[in-house]
């Protein structure tokens, strides 16, 4: 039996529904228990989180700026949240080759990159910590269902259906189909995240990045380290550009970090910006390189690897930001693209941006409304925030790299940061998509990336392996090709099919014999990054969310 | 000093080849190790349990309520006799599983599982989480009731002779379970999930029709047959033949990787084989790193040779 | 007719567990937990039992501490009827949740106890056969199909040399075994409602439970890795290598 009769669905309603749980998701249902309560009244919030729980798809650095966390419970350190590396030191390296490179005096810092004040953390474990907090304010949440569907009525966005469960490869129903629930609400809030894809599917239905530049991305590829004896500093944060990307180039920039955590263990990563150019470029494998180099290996050596894992973050910051309401719903987070790059942080204004939101439609709902409108007070009252002026002191960073490279980018936001206080009369911008920034294989330098030693850099499906991936064998696959002959007749031979490169997982494999080449799927293997369907030249994969609690189940991440 | 008690386990008149294994396990807790047979005529099986090196005596305890092997009935016999012993061992099948505990928790003493080592008589080795942690455990005063995992010991010597002595118990069979049967395994491939040999295939099969090369060299040898998740993903064999992750985790004590690159997710599902043995075109291939016996070369020249020559 | 479920709360079968630095233990804080996959067939045999009507009441029994809670809450979304913690910080032996769980199934006046063969985390494969044992139970364990019929139960039991079928009285232990079932995915609703379902706490103490005595853990490693063994260039001399070991 295949789903084309319509299927008897369940039907929950509440006030406020949520997606996803993350910083933004949690923020809001928070904050809106927190003046429903101070209200004497009822606001019923409802969360889903397609991970098995709350953390399990949560990914950053993370250096973790707590002022939206001191608004929200300036008790938290009696409430016992996990910030419990208050960070020491910064650097900020300049590599110049797999062997050199430049440390910056403090002088030159821009003031964005200090982080005084500021804790290293794992997001997932706050996460945790704010689910706890939200669960003990009454907030339903859900983890292990996935929003698949939007519910739209008449222009309006009425909630969202969770998937299906129990469907086999071929779109059948197994013997133990579920339907999916309807999660009706006043307002629906999308907090996936980076690309969420229903996301996507709004900014596209209700035009709503119309009149923004276009979003622009980067691949964040991380890892969890236990640090070798005698060479934990907690507190230290390090940051870096240059090799073994562009220092001066502007065609595949990035920047990594490697910060000192507690628990003796050290959070390293590279972020690819996803307006790379050469098809031949793996970030992946940057990665592993990177860390070859003596900067980071002095506190990698003797070490070992506990955790992996990637994820896309969307850094176009003021300029790419969409219209953020629409009738019934609005998006906050990543999702609406809050991240601050210049700082490169986003948990804290992704916080933010749900705290206001709850501000908004939390009095719309306390003063009676029957919810469905587009809410204007949401972006009136974000305009009027810190978080507005932070965005838009840090809107030049990206656009600024991407124009300028590395060092003069970093030049450029320097004087920017440091001398205009981010109010330098001039926005650049940047409107070419992440996806069509790609020059032709044909034109293209190949990169012979050094094997993996086994000790500080590794094959991709040793570093799958450890980020605990798992889907349900049998589901259809949720990499949705939208003409399945594009890998082949299109990127094969224009790109050499990049998907093979950019996928930090091994989901993409071209295949068989040279005369026959198939584009294999190993959908079991991502790990959600979006990475996918942001960058494919031609736009061809779409990423929709697999079985609710498939994916990976970072610990601590 | 100790005194062992090794539990027997026999199927139609005939001794489990564990049982060889157990002894090899209780040998280095030091003392007296002493052979159970509970049967309902275990004459011929005490015989073979006689001949293992390191048994001193047999035990032979027949009765009707020892006709099946039914842990309710097993048990108590055990518990009658196990006060004179510091140490009750059964092998690590369902058999030994079944009845241990009930003995443990009838002589109110804790058990311990799957002994993997034993570096005294009070202190062994026992796998975790599926054997990715091994611990090191202290068990406490009393009496102790072990199952041991077979695949950590090597059979003693069938040559020697211990003496045989009829004992009796009290047991009678207890009127609230009755054996209706044993249906054996059907297929004459042996099932991959406990096969003692497994043969598996690989993606450079590269279709249905050579995995042909597989089944027929498996067939010779008696092993069952596995494949990686990219020979079941490119849709040469079905799902349930995967071995790997999120496939089959396997223990067999021989097992062919042939044309398996050796991703962490395949070496996932075997690393408990007891000798893997690599057939594979690229000398750079992981497996390599892990198999006990490795041949560089093409598998569909090499397969067939090997076949002819088991 | 009454079944008791014992449920344990486990890492969750997709980690990849870590063994402390130190060697005291695997890391457990932060990382996902469930319910063991074998009691949720356990939970899943019950609820299909109760629904052909052969049993009334499930109660669903764990031994932890407050996270338990979590394990009790899927247990009641599954469809258990009531829910029973017995609070207990540390890790608890086979043995001592097996005393706790006979007490509970004699209060309770049960028919049925089910649980998993084995929890994933310690692999031990006892508590059931003890709880049997203690109550002076039959037991039909690694069970690949149950049929209950009245005061019988016909176990299809998964043993090394096949399918072996036993046909126990009640009361009696089960234990389940992998191929048993395949548990239902949990609906949203269910999980709201088992939200709002009281839990029964006990303590041993409450139910005349002594501790017992505690097989220590001195060391946790990780496995031993696998090294490289030896090349050979003939099938010839890899069938003379597989002889060497009494492989051929």
């Amino acid at each position: 039996m295949s789903g084309s009769q319509p299927i008897e669905r369940d039907v929950m309603e509440y006030d406020v529904v949520i997606v996803g749980g993350g910083p933004s998701g949690l923020g809001a249902a928070i904050r809106l228990k927190q003046k429903a309560a101070a209200a004497g009244k009822e606001i019923s919030v409802c969360l889903v989180e397609k991970g098995s729980e709350v953390g399990a798809h949560i990914l950053s650095g993370a250096v973790f700026e707590p002022r939206s966390l001191n608004e929200l419970f300036p008790n938290w350190k009696e409430l016992g949240a996990p910030l419990k590396t208050a960070v020491v030191r910064d650097e900020l390296h300049v590599l110049t080759s797999p062997t050199a490179g430049v440390k910056l005096p403090n002088l030159f810092v821009p003031k964005t990159m200090h982080n005084e004040g500021n804790y290293v953390i794992s997001l997932g474990n706050l996460c945790r910590w704010l689910e706890e907090q939200a669960v003990g304010l009454g907030v339903e949440i859900y983890p292990g269902f996935a929003a698949q569907e939007t519910i739209v009525e008449e222009g309006v966005v009425k909630g969202i259906q969770v998937g299906d469960m129990g469907i086999d490869r071929d779109g059948s129903h197994k013997p133990d189909f579920a339907p999916g629930i309807e999660l009706r609400a006043k307002y629906t809030l999308f907090a996936e995240g980076c690309r969420g894809h229903l996301g996507k599917r709004l900014l596209k239905q209700f035009k709503l990045d119309d009149e923004a530049d276009p979003q622009h991305y980067g691949i964040g590829i991380k890892e969890v380290w236990e640090a070798p004896a005698g060479k934990h500093q907690p507190g230290l944060v390090v940051h870096g550009a240059g090799w073994p990307l562009d220092v001066v180039g502007t065609g595949n920039t990035g920047g990594w970090f490697l910060y000192h955590a507690d628990n003796n263990q050290i959070l390293v990563g590279l972020i690819v910006d996803l307006s790379y150019s050469n098809p031949y470029l793996s970030p992946f494998d940057e990665f592993q390189r990177l860390k070859h180099h003596p900067v980071l290996k002095q506190y990698l050596e003797g070490g070992k690897r506990v955790s992996y894992g990637a994820r896309a973050i969307a850094k176009g910051g003021f300029n790419s930001l969409p219209k953020m309401v629409f009738p019934g719903g609005a998006l906050i987070g990543c999702d609406l693209g809050t991240m601050n790059f210049s700082k490169i942080k986003g948990s804290h204004t992704a916080m933010k941006s749900g705290m206001l939101a709850a501000e908004a439609f939390g009095d719309a709902l306390l003063n009676g409304a029957a919810g469905g409108d587009a809410l204007q007070a949401y972006p009136e009252t974000f305009k009027r925030s810190w978080l507005y002026d932070e965005l838009y002191r840090s809107r030049n960073f990206g656009p600024a790299i991407h124009k300028f490279g590395a060092l003069f980018g970093g030049m450029f936001n320097y004087i920017d940061q440091n001398i205009f206080g981010g109010k330098i009369p001039v926005t650049l911008h940047d409107t070419t998509p992440d996806h069509a920034t790609l020059k032709l294989a044909k034109d293209s330098v190949k990169i012979e990336y050094p094997k993996p030693d086994g000790k500080l850099s590794f094959d991709k499906l040793s570093s799958v392996f450890m980020s605990s991936t798992n889907h349900e064998e049998h589901q259809p696959v949720h990499l949705k090709l939208l003409d399945a002959t594009i890998p082949i007749s299109k990127n094969l031979p224009l790109y050499a099919e990049p998907a093979q490169r950019y996928c930090p997982a091994g989901v993409y494999e071209i295949v068989g014999e040279a005369s026959a080449p198939r584009f294999q799927i190993n959908a079991q293997n991502c790990v959600h990054c979006k990475t996918c369907d942001i960058k494919d030249p031609s736009q061809n994969i779409n990423w929709v969310a697999p079985e609710g609690s498939g994916g990976p189940n970072y610990a601590g991440m | 000093m100790s005194k062992i008690l090794v539990v027997a386990e026999h199927s139609e008149g005939k001794l489990n080849a564990g049982v060889a294994k157990v002894i090899a396990a209780a040998t280095p807790i030091g003392g007296e190790v002493h052979v159970l047979v509970l049967a309902a005529d275990g004459s011929a099986i005490a015989a073979e349990a006689a001949k293992l090196v390191g048994v001193t005596k047999v035990l032979v305890a027949d009765s009707a309520a020892h006709a099946s092997p039914i842990a309710a009935n097993l048990a108590p016999s055990v518990v009658e006799l196990a006060a004179a012993y510091t140490h009750v061992l059964f092998p690590g099948t369902t058999f030994g599983k079944d009845v241990a505990p009930r003995v443990a928790a009838k002589l109110g003493v804790p058990q311990v599982s799957d002994v993997m080592a034993v570096h005294s008589a009070t202190s062994f080795d026992k796998p975790i989480y599926a054997g990715n942690a091994i611990t090191t455990v202290e068990t406490p005063a009393g009496t102790i009731v072990a199952t041991v995992r077979l695949a950590s010991f090597t059979a003693v010597a069938a040559t020697g002779s211990a003496a045989i002595e009829k004992v009796s118990v009290a047991t009678v069979a207890a009127a609230h379970t009755r054996y209706k049967g044993l249906e054996a395994q059907k297929s004459a491939r042996p099932d991959l999930q406990s096969a003692a040999k497994v043969v598996s295939g690989g993606r450079a099969l590269g279709s249905s029709e050579n995995f042909k090369v597989i089944f027929d060299f498996a067939d010779k040898i008696g092993a069952g047959v596995g494949a990686s998740r990219a020979a079941v993903d490119s849709g040469y064999v079905p799902n349930d033949m995967q071995v790997g992750q999120t496939g089959k985790i396997i223990a067999p004590s021989l097992y062919f990787a042939i044309g398996i690159s050796g991703a962490i997710q395949h070496l996932a599902g075997i690393k408990d084989a007891k000798v893997i043995v690599a057939i594979n075109k690229d000398a750079d291939a992981p497996i390599f790193e892990v198999a006990d016996i490795g041949l560089v070369g093409d598998l569909f020249t090499l397969v067939p040779e090997l076949q002819a020559k088991m | 007719m009454k079944a008791i479920v014992s449920v344990k709360r486990v890492v969750d079968y997709n980690v990849r567990i870590q063994v402390k630095p130190d060697g005291s233990g695997v890391v457990t804080d932060g990382v996902k937990h469930s319910m063991n996959p074998f009691d949720e067939i356990a939970m899943e045999e019950a609820v299909r039992l109760k629904e052909k009507g052969k049993i009334t009441e499930i109660i669903a029994v764990t031994l932890g501490g407050s996270k338990n809670e979590e394990t009790l809450r899927t247990a009641l979304a599954f469809g258990a009827t009531r829910a029973i913690h017995i609070k207990e910080e540390g890790d608890i032996q086979p043995l001592t949740a097996a005393r706790a769980l006979a007490a509970v199934f004699k209060k309770e006046g049960a028919s049925l106890f089910i649980a998993g063969k084995q929890a994933i985390d310690d692999d031990a494969n006892q508590t059931g056969q003890m709880v049997a044992a203690l109550l002076d139970l039959p037991q039909a364990t690694f069970a690949g199909k149950v049929e209950v019929d009245g005061n019988k139960a016909t176990v299809v039991r998964e043993v090394d040399a096949g399918l072996e079928t036993l046909e126990v009285d009640l009361p009696a232990v089960i234990t389940a075994d992998l191929r048993l079932n395949e548990p239902r995915y949990l609906k949203l609703p269910d999980i709201m409602k088992a939200k709002r379902i009281a839990i029964e706490a006990l303590t041993l103490g409450d139910l005349g439970v002594t501790p017992a005595a505690a097989v220590k853990v001195t060391k946790t490693t990780p496995p031993p890795t696998r090294s490289k063994g030896i090349m050979v260039k003939t099938t010839d001399d890899l069938v003379a290598a597989l002889k060497a070991k009494g492989l051929a």
